[in-house]
């Protein structure tokens, strides 16, 4: 059964194999195979198994108004990211821009979603590695008013996503060209009080989880995130990498490159000529920790951060600190905010092709789609974060297994499957995601 | 925690939205956890009980051979199977493949179709086994959720009213999108639970709780199109994140009706005291 956890054991330590079946804490399905052939790693394979939905190819027909709507139920813990880069992909396609109004608003939606996705990760996922718990419950037995911070974080994310988009899972509000209602002042008044007190929660945050104990471990992947020079990027910005790439998301498919592999029902991407990348929090954090407001910069500095992160294991502090700069950017568009009027454009469609990327919690998310005069969407392209990393995360993991082959399988599947909930893989998005296999012969 | 009852979560084709919605009970999490021993849910513990389960929720669609094994393993270990959502209770938007070919389709997002096995329908789980009660919405409401869990855990019956959404408009006071607007609505034909969000943000529902019991056929498609809808676009507003629920197929097939008198107030509210 796929949803057995087991792992498999199999003769001497020279030659392996372990699986991790049914992955857990993580967003979707998938496992792991590692093969081990005279004491060396052979082969490292993330594997997602999730059933496709084929998404690409039941948007083809529908209206350009509806991929706001059928994209969100790709993945039901970052459905606005979804929602934003196909409201920008079809906004560019029929040559409209939204009004510094409506961009702001969504700003506030996007930092809800953020909120809401990293304390879920911080506290639920990957914490009770760090502090050796099976789950964030077993955690609450004995730390209750740990995991009550983290829900009271996650639920001050989700009160931006109910007031702003109408419902924390699939929001309701969000249209091509805007929103259908602008939430009154005096709604963001409240919410603003709540936000506050988020604020100290997510300091706390930060100096909690720099007090864990990470794995020295350092890749040296192109890492790959959206800018917005002045300002840290969410949803909107240009590409850009550390190894000095810059394009602009109409140029996404001419630089990154999708193949399929057997094992995996999520497509790998590379970049063209380079191989393979990493997107993310700490690729973002990488690449615009400068902008960074003062008290998150701040906060990133005092837990150890420096100016870039190649840690994977250190990515849990980069969500923390980005929960901080959410909160702050959140409380500061509050305390400007007009509600807009009107809260949309129309948008009428044209024949045309448009793109749009922004930042989901877990890193690029990128949306094409080809419209025609009528406004039928005639073909679609959607590129999540997690089959970007898809490739890097099994090249760390072969580097990680094979500094730890004398551990016995238990402990070798434990640290493995912490080492993948260091990337927060949403397998849901990737199509599809993890089930630890070690094949030692 | 010996002796308290045990819950299972299972994931089959879906989004992670309706179990997402489960740790979304930021202020009822710890104490359902403490009444209920959280047996199997692979996204929140890593840590797995053997089954029997008392209750287990099941999100998402049969869609794969393996999946269609596996339901009926998840049903054999179960007392009590509650559905949580569109993709269990009626097959979820990749349902939408029921209506087209599954091959075709495979071939547009991968480039080798055949490394790929799927079913060529996407199926809701009581196609397969039987259900004891199906929760609907995309994603399932929160409050919903805890009424049904409290519900079980008391051993009562779920009070899941099956009315209209255009009823809990009335509740809310929302004035009628349709009738001041002239907006395309399905809130009509779908089923209450969501709190009539969509018209409470001056928007027409778009069904994602699937079809209420008793809808009013011919009302409705004279609502859709006097709203100005073709009959293209009726088709695409049933065939959505329930499409594969029979009595939006059915209704999708309806495209006359008398135009809205004044609006769809006026449709006879069979159904109000639900089931
Ligand atoms: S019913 Fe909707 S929210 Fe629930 S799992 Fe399916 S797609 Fe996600
Ligand atoms: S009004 Fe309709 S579409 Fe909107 S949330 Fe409710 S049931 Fe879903």
């Amino acid at each position: 059964m796929t949803s057995r956890k087991g792992v498999t054991r199999v003769t001497e330590q020279t030659d392996r194999t372990l699986t991790v079946r049914a992955l857990a804490r993580v967003e979707g399905e998938g496992a792991m195979h590692v093969r081990v052939r005279d004491g060396a790693v052979e082969d490292v394979r993330l594997e997602i198994y999730e059933p496709p939905r084929f998404f690409e190819a039941l948007l083809r027909g529908r209206r350009h108004t509806e991929p706001p709507d059928i994209t969100a139920r790709i993945c039901g813990i970052c459905p606005v990211a979804y929602q934003m880069s196909a409201c920008l992909a079809i906004e560019a396609a029929c040559g409209i821009e939204v009004t510094d109004a409506v961009a702001d608003l969504r700003r506030l939606l996007y930092c809800g979603e953020w909120i809401e996705s990293h304390a879920l990760h911080i506290y639920l996922l990957h914490a009770p590695d760090f502090l050796g718990y099976a789950s964030a419950l077993d955690l609450a037995r004995e730390g209750r008013g740990l995991v009550e911070r983290g829900l009271a974080l996650k639920k001050a994310g989700n009160a931006i996503m109910e007031l702003v988009g109408g419902r924390a899972v699939h929001p309701v509000n969000v249209r091509v060209g805007g929103f259908y209602r602008a939430p009154a002042k005096t709604e963001m008044a409240a919410l603003a009080e709540q936000l506050r007190g988020a604020l100290d929660l997510a300091l706390d945050t930060v100096t909690w989880a720099a007090g864990f104990e990470f794995p020295d471990f350092r890749h040296d992947h192109e890492m790959l995130a959206l800018v917005t020079p002045g300002q840290y990027a969410i949803e909107r910005g240009t590409v850009a990498s550390t190894g000095g790439l810059a394009f602009a998301p109409a140029q996404f498919e001419d630089y990154v490159i999708e193949e399929q592999v057997p094992h995996s029902t999520a497509l790998h991407a590379r970049l063209a000529g380079r191989g393979r990348y990493l997107t993310g929090p700490t690729a973002r954090y990488t690449l615009s920790g400068q902008w960074l407001s003062p008290l998150a910069r701040q906060a990133a500095d005092a837990a150890g951060l420096g100016a870039e992160c190649r840690n994977p294991f250190r990515s849990i502090l980069v969500r923390a600190v980005e929960v901080v700069y959410a909160v702050e950017e959140a409380l500061r568009l509050i305390d400007r905010y007009e509600p807009p009027a009107p809260c949309y454009l129309e948008v009428p469609p044209r024949a045309a092709v448009g793109h749009g990327a922004t930042e989901a919690p877990r890193g690029v998310l990128f949306h094409r789609y080809a419209i025609d005069a009528e406004g039928l969407v005639t073909s679609a392209r959607i590129v999540p974060p997690t089959s970007q990393n898809q490739a890097s995360i099994e090249d760390d993991l072969r580097r990680f297994v094979a500094g730890r082959l004398d551990l016995d399988d238990r402990e070798l599947t434990r640290q493995c499957e912490q080492a993948i909930r260091n990337y927060d893989p949403c397998i849901s998005c990737s199509t599809n995601f993890l089930d630890l296999t070690v094949d030692r012969g | 925690m010996t002796g308290a009852p045990t819950l299972a979560v299972w994931k089959f084709a879906s989004c992670d939205g309706c179990q997402l919605t489960l740790l979304d009970c930021e202020d009822e999490l710890l104490a359902i956890a403490d009444r209920v021993d959280i047996a199997h849910f692979t996204e929140a513990s890593s840590r797995s009980q053997p089954g029997p389960y008392d209750v287990s929720l099941v999100e998402g669609s049969v869609t794969t051979a393996a999946d269609a094994e596996r339901i009926r393993r998840v049903r054999a270990m179960s007392r009590t199977l509650v559905t949580i959502g569109a993709c269990a209770s009626a097959g979820g938007v990749q349902a939408l493949r029921n209506f087209a070919d599954v091959r075709e389709f495979a071939s547009v997002v991968y480039a080798r179709p055949d490394y790929i096995s799927a079913l060529a329908t996407s199926t809701p789980v009581a196609a397969h086994v039987d259900v004891d009660f199906e929760l609907r919405g995309c994603p399932v409401d929160r409050r919903q959720l805890l009424e049904v869990l409290t519900a079980l855990l008391a051993g009562r019956k779920p009070n899941i009213p099956a009315h209209s959404v255009c009823f809990e408009c009335k509740q809310r006071a929302v004035v009628c999108v349709a009738v001041a607007r002239g907006t395309p609505c399905l809130g009509p034909v779908t089923h209450a639970g969501c709190g009539a969000l969509c018209p409470a943000h001056q928007r027409g529902c778009y069904g994602c709780f699937g079809p209420a019991e008793t809808p009013n056929a011919g009302a409705q498609a004279g609502l859709l199109r006097a709203a100005g809808l073709s009959e293209a676009d009726v088709l695409r507003a049933y065939r959505t994140f329930n499409a594969g629920a029979p009595a939006f197929i059915e209704l999708s097939r309806v495209t006359d009706g008398p135009p809205p008198g004044s609006g769809p107030r006026d449709l006879p509210e069979r159904g109000d005291q639900g089931d």
